[in-house]
């Protein structure tokens, strides 16, 4: 038998809002609830409970099936809310499922959060060990890796030093490197690698492709498609708690992720049709598009030889100094290209922002981007402030499609290696 | 030596526990030594706490109880009445209130890994014993100074700490899996330390307990393990009561074994609720 993982319609449901107003559950309200239900009924015998409990079924996931070989890297990805977490909580046998089963051959070790178990007060020698234990390791274990795990995190002369007085970036490459010497079948990471600097996450990066050379099982959940992508042999798309593709074409399935909001097309212009999806004080977005300099709305694909015009089309309720409006581009791996808003550049050159409907215009130069396909994606917000669309949470969006116009250069017929293809000047 | 197959189901069977918590045993030990370390970490004010709570609260008992109210103690010098009834009752308050709090304290470990999650209440024993070592060593010292030496019976003290860790953990084992639920549990827990400490006979014997209701009064478990402590401390002075005894040792019983069985089986769900 080689799969060593095999989950069966796993199920995990939340009941969410106890009661229309308390927030916090105590025993004392419970009581009160029960107290003043009772009191009701004796008052009024025949009305309906005021006090009706509203209990709400969230399913966190539905009918998860799939399984997993020896030796396979499976990133699971999705929106935030989409159910990955809650699976890698139950794989890890944290909290349990509302019906299915899963079945695990192996040894688990799961790693949803660096350094559980620390102690301030305690030295980084003393931490090693406790976390070591936390994370399942027997004191044998821990001892035969001690001087590979201070080795890693670069440590030695802090060692007997308490970890209240390390930096912050020593305390994330003390808590990743005991993690990473763990000896398990099968490691489950959740977005750990997001902590410390960027050096140290392509050493983790790296740790982790060790882990993997060695046969051993990864379970990687991660909003970095680049570490997917690198580390991973297949890949899980989840969307509302539910499979929606799974195997072994990873950039396909990251492709899906980043690019198809609805799931079918890839649409080139967004209308609003709901006023309080992206509701605020201050913008609220109409229409996004992209045009030809006339202002003509354009059909995909677009060739690389013609100006394009993103269109951002909305009503300015409330001005404010700190209101900006923008867009990012990202390309087909769900690279953030760059992003732009209407204050980049001096302020005397900024458009003229009046109340009511407005509209912006910005110019994404000829031979500027590759072919492919590209996805923008509204941005807005006052500055410093408040984001009126989260990035990352599905705000309006469009894709851009480019085919041919690449270059007059005869060496030049086929996409270019790379996000953009400018073609620069040489002498 | 490891169990390789793992089964995830909705409920979960409790075949493994045993072996589970034999795996985890350095977890366990490892949880303890961090506890202890903690406390005695600053050294000098971590043992003279440990030193001076017992001993200032066996002073004003001795003072109120004996020199004003005066209380007999039969032939016990009293500081050594109060002192050995001190011990087993500070043993419980501090396992008691520890192990009750300790999952609200650990919320990352119990929401971001598994492990038996009865570890974590079990492990607060650990620091209370400790300080129960140094206290007997006042013990000790109290009663060369008085020259009261106990007898055989002394031998039956391990029972007894066995006894008070088995009322203060299956305590504990309740309030912490209702703490994780209803966080104003937590209220109880110093109203139970506070309170019990003056229906226990800690600054009194039980002999000033009339007749007919010691059996009553013996259905507080400590009440049992304080008898027999000074019973197995002060020679032939202290009798001790039977009935009330026995009561208060199946009564332990009982505690610990729901208290275990309440939080097993609330245990999968403190990730959701905690």
């Amino acid at each position: 038998m080689n799969s060593i993982i095999s989950v069966e319609n796993l199920s995990k449901k939340y009941i969410i809002g106890y009661q229309k107003q308390d927030k916090y559950n105590t025993f004392r309200d419970a009581l009160m609830h029960n107290v003043r239900s009772v009191y009701q009924k004796i008052r009024h015998p025949l009305s309906f409970n005021k006090e009706k409990i509203e209990v709400e079924d969230f399913w966190a996931l539905k009918n998860v099936s799939f399984e997993v070989n020896q030796g396979d890297r499976l990133g699971i990805i999705g929106h935030n809310g989409a159910g990955k977490s809650t699976l890698l909580k139950i794989l890890s046998r944290i909290t349990a499922p509302t019906t299915g089963r899963a079945t695990i051959n192996g040894r688990v070790s799961s790693l949803l959060e660096v350094g559980t178990g620390f102690h301030p007060e305690l030295s980084g020698r003393e931490n090693i060990f406790l976390n070591g234990a936390v994370l399942g390791m027997n004191r044998h274990e821990i001892r035969k890796k001690f001087d590979q795990i201070i080795d890693f995190a670069e440590v030695e002369k802090f060692i007997d030093t308490p970890i209240k007085r390390y930096s912050s970036g020593m305390f994330v490459r003390l808590a990743f490197s005991v993690a990473a010497h763990l000896d398990p079948d099968i490691l489950i990471v959740d977005e750990v690698l997001s902590v410390g600097d960027v050096q140290f996450q392509r050493k983790c990066l790296g740790k982790m492709g060790d882990i993997a050379k060695e046969g051993r099982t990864i379970l990687f959940v991660s909003h970095n498609m680049n570490a997917v992508e690198q580390l991973c042999t297949s890949a899980i798309l989840l969307e509302a708690g539910e499979i929606k593709k799974l195997g072994n074409e990873v950039v396909s399935i990251i492709k899906d992720y980043v690019f198809v909001p609805d799931g079918t097309s890839y649409p080139n212009e967004w209308i609003s049709n709901d006023e309080n999806t992206y509701k605020n004080d201050y913008f609220r977005p109409l229409e996004f598009y992209l045009s030809d300099t006339e202002g003509k709305k354009l059909n995909m694909p677009v060739r690389n030889d013609a100006e394009m015009w993103v269109t951002i089309v909305g009503e300015v309720k409330k001005l404010d100094t700190a209101l900006l409006i923008g867009y990012e581009l990202y390309a087909e791996d769900g690279t953030l290209l760059y992003g732009s808003a209407f204050t980049d550049s001096h302020p005397d050159n900024w458009p003229e922002i009046k109340k009511g409907k407005t509209t912006l215009r910005s110019k994404i130069p000829k031979h500027f981007l590759n072919e492919g396909l590209y996805k923008l994606e509204l941005n807005g917000g006052l500055m410093h402030k408040e984001w009126f669309f989260l990035p990352g949470m599905k705000n309006p969006a469009i894709f851009l499609e480019i085919k041919g116009g690449l270059s007059q250069s005869p060496y030049w017929v086929d996409k270019r290696l790379g996000l953009i293809a400018p073609i620069l000047d040489w002498e | 030596m490891r169990q390789n197959k793992i089964i995830i189901e909705p409920n979960k069977s409790i075949k493994y526990f045993w072996q589970e918590l034999w795996q985890y045993r350095d977890l366990f030990y490892f949880l303890a030594w961090r506890d202890v370390l903690v406390r005695y970490k600053q050294t000098v004010i971590g043992i003279a706490w440990s030193v001076l709570r017992p001993v200032l609260s066996m002073i004003v008992f001795t003072v109120i109880f004996g020199k004003l109210a005066k209380l007999p103690s039969g032939n016990i010098p009293y500081p050594i009445l109060v002192f050995s009834a001190m011990l087993p009752w500070h043993f419980f308050s501090n396992t008691f209130t520890i192990s009750s709090n300790a999952l609200i304290a650990n919320v990352n470990m119990v929401s971001k890994v598994y492990f038996p999650r009865i570890i974590i209440p079990t492990v607060s024993m650990v620091v209370s014993l400790v300080d129960f070592m140094i206290s007997f060593v006042i013990l000790i010292g109290l009663m060369v100074w008085y020259g009261f030496y106990p007898d055989w019976k002394i031998i039956v003290l391990p029972f007894l700490m066995f006894l008070a860790i088995l009322t203060s953990l299956g305590a504990g084992y309740w309030i912490a899996a209702l703490n994780v639920k209803y966080r104003d549990f937590r209220h109880i827990v110093p109203f139970v330390a506070q309170f019990g400490l003056y229906i226990s006979p800690v600054g009194f014997s039980s002999d000033v307990i009339p007749e007919q209701w010691r059996l009553l009064y013996s259905i507080n478990p400590m009440v049992g393990v304080i008898d027999g402590f000074r019973w197995a401390l002060s020679g032939n002075n202290a009798p001790i009561y039977w009935e009330g005894f026995c009561l208060s040792v199946v009564l332990a019983f009982l505690l610990f074994i729901f208290g275990g069985i309440f939080f097993l089986k609330t245990e999968r769900g403190f990730a959701d609720v905690i």
